[in-house]
């Protein structure tokens, strides 16, 4: 086994974590100030790659389909939050689990009946295609680097939004304190709407981007979906800091569970056998990962006192 | 059911002149198919090649009730239970999946029904499960990756990397490859199912340093996969069955598909009439080139009618069932006819994909297995 | 209690027995009308109802939002599954330390998917139930997946092909493939549990369980710790479940994977929220709804799924109490 190897191992384990924080940055935001639990999360994930593979096949341009995807799910988002969401915010977690599970089953029809049976096509622009070449040979995909620069990016950004801007001083304030900062004259419709339609872009983009490598169907939301949840449960739920930590955790977890699980069931089964209880371990270690850190840490990895 | 009454009232519609759907029916066929959710372009296009194949013959006393199992085995029970006990349909037909194949054939082939498949053909119903009144108008579902093996191993490579999907569909698949192929190995990949990031096992497969890849990743994992290995800059060939590479599916693939071969019992450009009338006669009716899927629900239906004709309807089963045995049909795949298991005999081409204008397609490069049956047919007593 | 309440609380048994009188009438019907598959749809509901029953006593009364029960309704249809299987086969389950082998009988089906149950429930409750709200939902849901993906990729039993159940497990009274007799049996389970969940409410048991939904603190200073009471229901309502689960795979002559998926779960949950949280019957009137409307839209539809999320989104936003609450008044309790 090279090093090369293990680097791109460890690359690819970083980058599906850095995928999933685009994804479970949004959930955590809702869940923190809002203190709703959406499972249409991943619906808008769906909702950003169909938007993006549409626009960019009319237009022909991958970067305005992106941009696209991006506005589009967080149309749809802010379009959820003032005809449902907004409801559901004083009721109890169940109502809202039922309510946003429902709206899954509405966006995935919807969505198949305007786009299609069929899956869509999106390809990665030529500018970001190809591989770098990496420290003791082999090659990593240019496309693959640039989503682990724009998760960070994002990343970076939510933290200057949240600590330094207006609107992040009224999100630490609603998270510490609802009633206050109502009381305080702060316009809490419009700041829920903003930061429910943030998280829908958020996770707008990660459809964008993971659809150029992936496929874009219906029901390509849904493994995200849990798989976020496991990122933000980890790490705490309402925590950026704790998306940021759980998803790469969850990334490295998974990708190398899949590598080293199989070669290490090797030493003591037969070969086919191995590989057969290797990767069904591996396909159910993220979710020993959560109860492990569940069982220690009830509350997650960075508890959120709300 | 409605839906399904509605369709065949409507393809049959000019030859009732009027008389309405409401005489005695003879034959009455249930389809139990997927037309909602993930997969559901399989379902549809063996609904549209199948209600083609019916229209074209202008049965007039041909029921086809379609209905959706939305791809839940449950789901799909209870639509052959609503079939069978309320509806009395002679025949069955339609499902696109092993495991929804599994939870509806052995109870309805018990109850003297026949069911005949358009798509799923696991083993354990060629094998020691298997039944006379079960037919599988499309394959064994090794069959496609026992070709690809031969395939492989008579164009000489030498050390090919193998993956699938951990589950019985994908066992089966690398099994059959290894039956054909019997070289070494530069490895071999179980991934999870449903997987969509495979970043991990294209790092795994250029450590190896495979000569040719073959996998099969059905549905939206083989697009991912094909996408991503396509970026990755290995440049061993990549083999698979067809379903990463039909008509359907070609599109959301792109350019990365360009080149590979596929192994397929179907493809567009066999020469024979009752293909190319097939092709054209679904262009017409659809505006969409057919898919694998579509030839085999047409052939489906040819096979259902072409018994009815001989053995008078299904009233005589012994006879229909004789009648379904000796296939006398035009399939679009040219010769056709059972092995002794109920499974198809039948040329298996490798097909190549190329562009014809902008649209990717396949051409037929050369055959994989010639007259092959399955290797089940001597563990099924029947 | 409220006079509204009181007035209320006849007018919903009303409504109870004239739900389980319709269940009942149904099949008797559909049998002389010479219409067996409505028999096996009025068999389909008394069992998903079960099941519904069986999460209603965590969800309901406990206020334990369970995302995996779907994982003991999947675990009870392998146990009979795999008991049938080896049984057919006349092959032993294990031979070592000690030879077990198949069962075709029900009871003995029965009490091995109770235990099995059980003993998976009480691991997962304990872990579980150290946790609470959203995480509680989420660590109920990874386990369950942890199941299904197990289920999966394990072929011994069939991995996502899933078993078939050749010969349906036999009765000791009766014969079990007849569908009306199925139908009484899972009839008669599905009243029973509903009398056990009403007994166990109305027990200290429950009082003590209802009080640690609302209010934990309090419960502990009254001297009753609040984990060993909802463990407790955790695992009831589980094997609950499970038993409902072995009914299951008995009625569909197959059990596979897709009894474990979050879907399934989620759908559970319909039935309870559909029929109205905490009431007893919910589950039964949510079930009943839930099939009639599957296999009316369904067949008319491949779209059924869209109107089934705006009809539960219209539920959940506006008429909380559900089915019940809207033939039967307010909630009885909050």
């Amino acid at each position: 086994m090279s090093v090369a190897f293990l680097i791109e191992q460890l690359l690819n384990g970083v980058q599906f974590g850095v995928m999933l924080f685009l994804m479970a940055a949004g959930l955590t935001l809702v869940f923190g100030v809002m203190g709703l639990i959406n499972l249409a999360h991943g619906s808008l994930f769906m909702l950003g790659a169909f938007f993006c593979s549409w626009i960019a096949e009319i237009s022909g341009s991958f970067w305005l389909g992106l941009g696209g995807g991006f506005l589009a799910a967080a149309a749809a988002g802010a379009l959820i939050e003032i005809a449902v969401i907004r409801r559901l915010y004083d009721r109890d977690h169940l109502d809202q689990v039922l309510a946003t599970f429902a709206l899954i089953l509405i966006f995935s029809e919807v969505v198949r009946w305007v786009f299609g049976d069929q899956p869509l096509y999106l390809d990665i622009p030529p500018l970001l295609s190809g591989a770098l070449p990496l420290p003791g040979g082999g090659g990593y995909p240019v496309y693959r680097m640039a989503i682990i620069f724009a998760g960070l990016v994002t990343a970076l950004g939510l933290y200057l939004l949240i600590a330094k801007t207006r609107l992040g001083m009224r999100i630490r304030a609603g998270e510490s304190d609802r009633e206050m900062i109502g009381a305080l004259g702060v316009d809490i419709r419009t700041l829920y709407t903003a930061v429910f339609a943030l998280g829908a872009a958020l996770a707008g983009l990660a459809g964008g981007l993971v659809g150029a490598l992936q496929s874009v169907q219906v029901g390509m939301g849904e493994p995200v979906l849990i798989l976020a949840f496991v990122v933000i449960v980890i790490g705490g739920i309402g925590s950026v800091k704790g998306a940021l930590v759980g998803s790469v955790l969850v990334g490295l977890t998974d990708t190398l569970g899949r590598v080293f699980l199989p070669q290490a069931f090797k030493l003591l089964l037969p070969a086919s056998e191995a590989a057969t209880v290797g990767s069904a371990l591996a396909s159910v270690a993220i979710y020993l990962l959560m109860a492990v850190v569940l069982a220690w840490r009830p509350k997650g990895l960075f508890p959120v006192n709300a | 059911m409605k839906k399904g009454l509605q369709r065949l009232a409507l393809g049959t519609l000019g030859l009732l002149a009027g008389l309405g759907a409401a005489q005695a029916e003879d034959l009455k066929i249930g389809m139990i198919t997927t037309l909602s959710g993930g997969g559901s372009s399989l379902g549809i296009d063996v609904r549209d090649g199948f209600l083609l194949a019916v229209k074209q013959s202008g049965a007039q006393d041909v029921e086809v009730m379609v209905e959706d199992d939305a791809r839940k085995p449950d789901l799909a029970k209870q639509i052959a239970d609503k079939f069978i006990q309320r509806d009395k349909v002679d025949i069955l037909t339609g499902i696109i999946w092993s495991n929804l194949a599994m939870a509806v054939v052995p109870s309805t082939v018990r109850q003297d029904i026949f069911y005949i498949s358009p798509n799923a053909g696991p083993s354990a119903l060629a094998g020691k499960g298997c039944h006379e009144n079960y037919f599988n108008v499309a394959w064994q579902n090794d069959n496609l990756h026992e070709a690809m093996g031969g395939y492989v191993q008579a164009n000489g490579f030498k050390k090919p990397y193998i993956l699938a999907p951990n589950y019985p569909a994908g066992k089966d698949a690398l099994t059959g490859f290894k039956r054909y192929y019997q070289g070494d190995l530069a490895g071999e990949t179980y991934t999870k199912l449903g997987q969509k990031d495979y970043a991990a096992e294209i790092a795994q497969i250029r450590e190896a340093k495979p000569d040719s890849i073959f996998f099969f990743l059905p549905g939206g994992m083989g697009i991912a996969f094909m996408k991503q290995y396509a970026q990755a800059g290995i440049d061993a060939p990549v083999f698979g069955p067809a379903f990463s590479f039909d008509q359907g599916i070609l599109k959301a693939v792109g350019d990365a598909a360009l080149g590979v071969k596929n192994t397929s019992q179907w493809s567009k450009d066999i020469d024979n009439p009752a293909n190319k009338a097939f092709v054209a006669a679904f262009q017409a009716e659809y505006d969409r080139l057919p898919s694998l899927y579509a030839s085999q629900g047409y052939d489906a239906a040819n096979l259902i009618l072409a018994a009815k004709a001989k053995a008078g309807g299904t009233g005589d089963k012994a006879a229909f069932r004789a009648a379904l045995e000796q296939a006398d049909f035009a399939s679009v795949r040219g010769a056709f006819k059972f092995a002794s298991n109920h499974h198809p005999v039948q040329d298996i081409y490798v097909r190549e994909v190329v562009k014809e204008g902008d649209v990717l397609t396949n051409k037929i490069v050369g055959v994989g297995l010639a007259g092959h049956a399955n290797a089940y047919v001597g563990d099924c007593k029947m | 209690m409220s006079t509204a309440a009181i007035r209320a609380l006849p007018r919903e048994t009303l409504v109870n027995a004239v739900l389980a009188l319709a269940l009942l009438a149904a099949p008797l019907i559909a049998q002389m009308l010479d219409e067996p598959f409505y028999v096996s749809l009025a068999t389909r509901v008394a069992i998903l109802a079960l099941a519904g029953v069986g999460l209603n006593l965590a969800l309901g009364y406990g206020g334990m939002v369970s995302f995996g029960h779907a994982a003991f309704f999947g675990l009870g249809g392998y146990v009979a599954g795999i008991t049938a299987l080896h049984a057919f086969e006349g092959s032993d389950f294990m031979t070592w330390p000690w030879s077990v082998g198949g069962s075709d009988q029900l009871l003995v089906v029965w009490s091995v998917a109770a235990v099995v149950v059980a003993l998976v429930a009480l691991a997962i409750g304990a872990i579980s139930l150290r946790t609470s709200g959203v995480y509680f939902i989420m660590i109920t849901l990874a386990f369950a997946q942890m199941i299904y993906y197990l289920a999966i990729s394990l072929p011994t039993y069939g991995g996502e092909d899933g078993l078939s159940i050749y010969l349906r497990n036999q009765l000791p009274l009766g014969d079990s493939n007849d569908p009306l007799t199925f139908f009484f049996v899972c009839y008669g389970l599905l009243l029973a549990a509903l009398f056990l969940s009403a007994r166990l409410v109305a027990a200290p048991f429950g009082v003590a369980l209802q009080c640690a939904r609302m209010n934990e603190t309090r419960l502990a200073t009254s001297g009753i710790a609040p984990f060993p009471v909802k463990l407790t229901a955790f695992v009831i309502s589980a094997v609950i479940t499970g038993i409902a689960g072995a009914l299951f795979a008995d009625l569909n002559g197959f059990v596979g994977p897709s009894m474990l998926s979050w879907h399934r779960s989620g759908e559970i949950m319909i039935f309870v929220i559909l029929g109205g949280v905490g009431r007893l019957f919910a589950p039964l009137a949510g079930a009943a709804l839930f099939i009639l409307l599957e296999s009316l839209i369904g067949g008319m539809t491949d779209r059924w799924q869209l109107f089934l999320g705006i009809m539960l989104l219209a539920v959940v936003l506006f008429a909380r109490g559900g089915l019940i609450g809207l033939l039967a008044g307010k909630v009885r309790h909050d």
